[in-house]
């Protein structure tokens, strides 16, 4: 037996019930919030799809740590004190533990996107080299279960939304900025409607990522680097005054 | 259409419990992944179907050939027909040749014998199932093998459309993918299920686009309207003092894995439709509490008279098709007929609501088709 604390209520307000499950062998979160759903609160709101940390779809905080709900076993969590479950804070609250996330896509939609340079042959195909490819590899790893966003302090905290795009965009940016066949520049988004600026690089989104991505190091960081090497370079400074900015 | 042809994948995962059904993708078998019963043998080597026989490996080093890409060498028999393998895996546990939690041994760990750096490999090439067993199951691939079994995985069956345009028989509802039938027979192949959705999903589209600027909006009949929403509210009026519709969905998942599941039979299938008929009964007195808003147990009150149907619909024509044909077996009829070749199983609505099964000419394949496959052979 496990005890549970869920919270469960609306954008107008909630509380945490108290729930217990029934704990067997190999069990994760998601399976005990499917049994108390079952057998005790029928109408309790969770979302939830693949139970394989594939569709970032059951996002929650347990015991206070953005987590997947089916990627985190009963047996890694304190047995002998009740569960916390409660929804992400940095997104409006639909009911219980289900969130509205499409602030998300929104953002994504205004992330230049991916424009190829013309083809490298004359059959319209390109030639890049697999060190290039595996460099952005990685950021295609995402997810988009937005735990990133949540435990940002820039969204958490200080509710920057329309300032900041948040770890998972920066990830997304960066995955075209570096692409090997990617033209667009994206900096002066980056440094003035994006925010980047605001993050400083606590890692924190590095921490919960479940796909391990290493968003900090591999993604804000050089893009910080090109922001900096376009827009704060005294020598490019000094050119600028007598050649207009773009 | 064809309700009858539900594919199962062969492997799945079959432990811990809750992860029970999870797919294990066939890269596993493609990468040089092999199946072996409790005996350590390697069982798919046992049971070759006589029209495969000249494209599939008798021995394990041509088999690993394949897998490495060797133009030259025929496929391992892991990678027969997904029914095949599927009913071979059942046969092994059915046998008490199973592994401790009701599956076989899937092991792609057994490569280090024939490369360098395998663990890396197995790694780089199959990273997402090495992280799903190490971080639901505390296996390492790499060095053990993974306990798999037979899972539901797509329905071939289903919406009957015509072939050009992708409607239904209702005129404007035109329908594509894994809830239209047809395309994929008796039994779907391995990646078609996307280049289906690619093509014929921007047909069903552009169809649907050109049938709603030829025709007007059709007139809403009110009373249906009010009929309709009076049902979807009726489980609230119970409240949740009737019955839990989460306990009569997983009786159903039950009862028709158990009755109309990989191997079956008329005796299971037609003891399925009583069991229909009683959970149909308790599907009237199922009750929910709360609110409308994103209430799951609601939302199962809703999906259960839907899959009520097509759980019916596919014992019905299961029991219409009297043989063994792609992902349809019947234990008590297992050969293939030819006369059940020439025709697909319909399933429709009937005047007082009843379904009413009939039998469907297939007609004659165009003969730029019948070229096509006369090349092939």
């Amino acid at each position: 037996m496990a005890m549970f604390r869920i919270w469960r209520g609306s954008a107008a307000g909630g509380e945490f019930h108290d729930y217990t499950a029934e704990i067997s062998e190999g069990m994760v979160v998601l399976d005990a919030i499917h049994q108390i759903q079952a057998l005790h609160a029928n109408d309790l709101a969770v979302r939830w799809n693949c139970k394989a940390g594939k569709c970032g779809s059951c996002s929650a905080e347990i015991n206070g740590s953005p987590r997947l709900m089916c990627m985190t076993r009963m047996n890694a969590l304190p047995a002998d004190e009740p569960i916390t479950v409660e929804p992400m804070k940095s997104f409006p609250l639909i009911k219980d533990l289900v969130t509205d996330v499409s602030w998300n896509f929104r953002v994504k939609k205004a992330i230049k996107p991916f424009k190829p340079r013309p083809p490298d042959a004359a059959d319209g195909t390109w030639r890049m080299a697999q060190q290039d490819i595996d460099r952005v590899q990685e950021f295609r790893k995402c997810i988009e279960c937005f735990l990133c966003q949540d435990v940002c302090h820039v969204l958490r905290e200080h509710h920057l939304h329309e300032e900041f795009i948040g770890p998972r965009f920066f990830v997304h940016a960066a995955a075209l900025e570096m692409h090997p066949l990617d033209v667009e520049n994206r900096t002066a988004d980056l440094k003035k409607t994006q925010g980047i600026g605001y993050c400083n690089i606590t890692k924190c989104c590095t921490n919960v990522c479940p796909e391990s991505i290493t968003i900090t190091d591999n993604a804000i960081i050089p893009l910080k680097e090109r922001v900096v090497d376009e827009f704060y370079d005294p020598i490019k400074k000094l050119l600028r005054v007598f050649r207009p900015a773009r | 259409m064809d309700m009858e042809f539900v594919q199962f994948h062969p492997t799945g995962m079959v432990w811990p419990p809750s992860v029970r059904g999870i797919l294990v993708t066939e890269g596993v078998r493609g990468e040089g992944g092999v199946l072996r019963n409790q005996l350590g043998r390697r069982f798919m080597f046992d049971d070759i179907p006589e029209a495969y026989k000249r494209q599939t490996a008798d021995n394990e080093d041509e088999g690993w050939l394949y897998t490495q890409g060797d133009k030259n060498a025929r496929r391992p028999p892991e990678l027969l027909t997904r029914d095949h393998v599927a009913r071979c895996i059942v046969r092994e546990i059915k046998q008490g040749r199973g592994s401790p939690h009701g599956g076989v041994y899937l092991d792609i760990a057994w490569i280090k014998e024939r490369v360098p750096h395998a663990a890396e490999l197995i790694k780089k090439k199959l990273p997402s199932m090495y992280h799903q067993f190490k971080q639901l199951a505390d296996i390492d691939i790499t060095k053990e093998p993974m306990e798999v079994g037979p899972t539901t995985h797509y329905v071939m069956g289903g919406v009957r459309v015509d072939g050009d345009t992708q409607m239904s028989s209702v005129p404007g509802m035109f329908a594509a993918g894994e809830c239209a039938a047809g395309l994929h027979g008796a039994n779907r192949l391995g990646g078609n299920s996307l280049s289906d959705l690619l093509v014929f999903g921007k047909r069903a589209g552009a169809h649907a686009a050109v049938f709603a600027k030829t025709h007007d909006a059709g007139r809403v009949n009110p009373s249906q309207v009010e009929e309709a929403a009076r049902s979807a509210l009726a489980p609230f009026e119970r409240g949740d003092t009737g019955e839990s519709p989460y306990q009569v969905q997983m009786e159903l998942q039950e009862h028709m894995q158990d009755l109309v599941g990989i191997v079956r039979t008329e005796i299971e299938m037609a003891r399925a439709l009583d069991v229909l008929a009683d959970l149909r009964q308790r599907t009237a007195r199922v009750g929910v509490g709360g609110n409308r808003e994103y209430n799951n147990g609601w939302h199962t009150a809703l999906d259960l008279p839907n899959l009520l149907t097509v759980s019916e619909a596919v014992a019905r024509a299961g029991l219409e098709r009297r043989e063994s044909r792609g992902a349809h077996f019947r234990e008590d009829c297992p050969e293939k007929v030819d006369l059940f070749g020439r025709f697909n199983v319909v399933v429709r609505k009937g005047r007082d609501g009843e379904m009413v099964i009939s039998r469907q000419p297939i007609p004659e394949m165009p003969p730029q088709l019948k070229r096509v496959v006369e090349e092939n052979k």
